[in-house]
């Protein structure tokens, strides 16, 4: 080839690259001459100081090299480190580093995850849809609503059926909503006869346009047992709006003891126990999570033979963003008034309870068999070391949960990961880091391919392409000794 | 060691899922359990050497084939030369334009070969093999845009119809396309002969020399690629109605003519929302229904 073309050698088709474009797997590329996954291979080194986060070294090699940071201090991850899919050779770099004077091994690759997806959880007491509902987003089944948690709502997103069990463009969809949530990029979800919603990891979630600012602080009988003591005497009535349990003051508990007399109120809904009522409105994206706007709508008319004029009455939601005060008429019909000051900094203090909104994104995907074989020989003896705690793994440098059971599946947060780790292939499926680090010792023991191992020193020497970014300081530094903290 | 080709169940234990390298490929049988058993590792066992002995003939698997030209050896790559010819006195064509459906046909030939199985099909992203015994018969899922896939109608393929093969070709597909169609889908005799049919037909479908189209040299793209520097489409804009009907006539023809040679059954292509159907209707007008889809579900 005359131009800048190179060949490709991970599949027998061999395809000639231009600079700027892939081969015909879409995934291997022709960066100014070289093959090259498509992100670069991605180093942490070692936060030197507390409170330092993720930040990309742009620098070239030899301005750093060999002179800033020690061996010890550098771990290579597996984000753009290539893989040779699937996984017939072994893992593109098997690393050996001197810590604490033990040779440790750590076997870097990028696992192709068929199986995988995203669980989302979305800090918002509006309706987003009811539990089951299809997920859309580009107008495909991307996931489902599953259980409401306290104040969040979960979603399940991916999965192998959505990925490869579906129409091509399901999977594409579904793979790119993945890859987008976990590059920490916001992405637009539709639920099925509920709302849009517009997510992106460790931001507010925006609801039907609305973006959500703070979750509840509970429940609304939880919130009147919180609040009761500063209600009381300066208010007749207080109830908190909620679409899961509204609280009434006079007939709470918490009202009962410190002696408020019966108001005559008459609540819509289910009585619970008292003071607590289910179902006093629609769920919807309205008044603590209802879909009501005047709060009035949820209670029937003052029984007459308890209620008296002049009654006050405080309607608040659980994150005291929707407050509304009232004092009964002649009629005992209540007539909306000013908030005395004597009950603003209880609403403010609800709505000062109550924590930022966030969505939150964790990556989970099992290590298959092809996977660990390009680790060891034997890739059942894989499992076991993690399952004893003998191998970490990390996915990207960042801390993992290793779910207990048969096999190597895990979640880790992605907010915790560097910047754009996870790719995809076209099957499709999501392409993310994963590092597994033991004791040479051991590596060899469960068969791993040593005349692979190669010191890190051999990667400072051809570092082009190479990134260095800074570990996360609340990351546990991945070749640490003693045990992950969130691994068994 | 594990052997390059990623062979496994997909999740819901029925369906076969196969990749090597660009190849990906899904399937499944349906008889007997141990038939079905014998299929798949019929299927296995094949498509392990697949990619190796296609990648073997690649360079003349690449050049334009001639008319009474020489034959390569693989039969995977002697089904894409069948397939291929007809086209090659009249029009550009390499055996690659039916690469897909080729593979699907030998992966199929290799499962029915070795197991009594009343039905099977090979999807080999999207280019479709399918196999019937007598009084089988495949409900295929009709969609009206293939970007928006929601079950629209089925259409019943039954062992009396000749139909095996189902195909796909459009500029947004991974393989590169001379004309501007979103989606033909045709159906024909063999997987080979719908694959060769449909880069035929949506190559035909185009608007020369529409400034909304934005062509490149092909071998801008990828410089081994079997179209040198024929130009591909690249990008589409927002085309007029007129515009629609007339690369949509343009494709329609060439596709009923492809019918009445006996090289497909029907074909459905799609632009910009607009569906013209070829069937033996000999209809070259819009039609309310759908295109076909790529989609086979089984019915029981």
């Amino acid at each position: 080839m005359a131009d800048d073309s190179i060949r490709c050698d991970a599949c027998p088709v061999l395809c000639y690259i231009k600079p700027g474009r892939t081969g015909s797997c879409d995934r291997y590329g022709n960066d100014n001459g070289q093959l090259v996954r498509l992100d670069p291979h991605v180093m942490l080194e070692q936060a030197q100081s507390r409170g330092e986060s993720l930040v990309p070294f742009l620098g070239k090699s030899r301005e750093w090299d060999g002179s800033l940071l020690t061996e010890a201090g550098t771990f290579v991850t597996a984000i753009g480190a290539g893989t040779t899919y699937p996984d017939y050779k072994p893992a593109p770099f098997i690393i050996s580093s001197e810590v604490a004077g033990v040779d440790m091994v750590t076997v870097v690759t990028e696992g192709i995850f068929s199986y995988c997806g995203v669980k989302l959880k979305i800090d918002t007491d509006r309706h987003l849809g009811a539990e089951c509902s299809t997920v859309r987003a580009q107008g495909d089944a991307v996931g489902h609503v599953t259980t409401s948690e306290y104040g969040s709502q979960m979603l399940s997103l991916g999965g192998v059926r959505h990925l490869t069990g579906g129409s091509r463009h399901e999977g594409t969809a579904t793979c790119d909503t993945l890859l987008n949530l976990c590059n920490g990029k916001s992405v637009e979800l539709e639920v099925e006869n509920g709302a849009k919603v517009i997510v992106q990891a460790g931001k507010a979630p925006i609801v039907d346009r609305v973006q959500e600012e703070r979750m509840r602080v509970g429940c609304g009988s939880a919130t009147i047992g919180m609040f009761a003591k500063q209600w009381f005497g300066k208010v007749d009535e207080v109830v908190v709006v909620d679409d899961h349990i509204t609280g009434v003051l006079s007939e709470h508990q918490a009202g009962k003891l410190l002696g408020v007399p019966e108001t005559g109120i008459k609540m819509k809904g289910r009585r619970s126990t008292p003071g607590r009522y289910f179902k006093v409105a629609e769920p919807g994206t309205s008044w603590g999570g209802t879909n009501i706007s005047d709060p009035l709508s949820i209670l029937g008319p003052f029984n007459p033979a308890i209620a008296r004029p002049g009654l006050r009455l405080l309607m608040v939601s659980t994150t005291g963003e929707q407050y509304a005060y009232f004092e009964l008429d002649e009629a005992l019909t209540p007539t909306e008034k000013d908030l005395p000051a004597s009950l603003r900094e209880s609403v403010a203090r609800i709505k000062e309870n109550c924590e930022p909104a966030l969505c939150t994104v964790l990556f989970m995907g099992g290590a298959g068999g092809s996977l660990r074989a390009g680790v060891t020989e034997n890739p059942v003896k894989l499992t076991h070391s993690v399952r004893d705690a003998l191998t970490r793994v990390t996915c990207g440098g960042a801390p993992v949960y290793v779910w207990p059971g048969g096999g190597i599946t895990i979640m880790v947060d992605v907010s915790r990961m560097p910047e754009n780790a996870f790719g995809y292939v076209p099957t499709p499926a999501l392409v993310a880091p994963i590092e597994f680090t033991l004791k040479l010792s051991d590596y060899e023991t469960l068969g791993g391919y040593m005349d692979h191992v190669r010191p890190l020193s051999s990667i400072h020497r051809d570092d082009d392409g190479r990134r260095r970014v800074v570990s996360r300081a609340d990351n546990p530094w991945p070749l640490a000794s003693g045990k992950g903290s969130t691994q068994k | 060691m594990t052997a390059r080709a990623q062979i496994r169940l997909l999740a819901d234990n029925h369906r076969l899922h196969m990749n090597d390298g660009p190849i990906d490929l899904v399937l499944e049988a349906f008889g007997a359990p141990r038939e079905i058993e014998a299929a798949y590792r019929a299927a296995a066992n094949r498509f392990v050497a697949v990619l190796d002995e296609l990648c073997s003939e690649l360079e003349f698997l690449r050049q334009p084939t001639r008319v009474d030209g020489p034959l390569p050896q693989g039969p995977i790559a002697r089904r894409m030369v069948a397939a291929v010819s007809p086209y090659a006195s009249r029009t550009f064509i390499t055996p690659m334009a039916a690469v897909a459906g080729a593979v699907a046909e030998e992966i199929l030939a290799a499962m029915t070969n070795s197991a009594q199985l009343s039905r099977a099909y090979v999807n080999d992203g999207g280019d479709i093999a399918l196999h019937l015994a007598p009084r089988e018969k495949f409900v295929v899922g009709m969609i009206e845009r293939p970007d928006r896939p929601s079950l629209h109608g089925t259409t019943t393929i039954d062992s009396l119809h000749p139909i095996r093969g189902i195909a796909t070709s459009g500029w947004r597909g991974r393989s590169f396309s001379l004309g501007i169609a979103d989606a033909v889908t045709v159906l024909a005799d063999t997987a080979a002969m719908a694959d060769a049919a449909a880069t035929v037909i949506a190559n035909a479908v185009d608007l020369p020399g529409h400034p909304h189209i934005e062509r490149v040299p092909a071998c801008e793209l990828a410089p081994d690629t079997d179209l040198g520097e024929r130009p591909v489409t690249k990008s589409v804009g927002v085309l007029s109605r007129d515009d629609i009907h007339y690369a949509l006539s343009a494709g329609s023809r060439v596709a009923n003519s492809l019918r009445v040679e006996g090289l497909i059954r029907s074909a459905a292509l799609n632009l910009q929302g607009e569906t013209y159907l070829a069937d033996e209707n000999n209809s070259v007008s819009p039609v309310a229904i759908s295109s076909i889809g790529s989609v086979v579900h089984a019915s029981n």
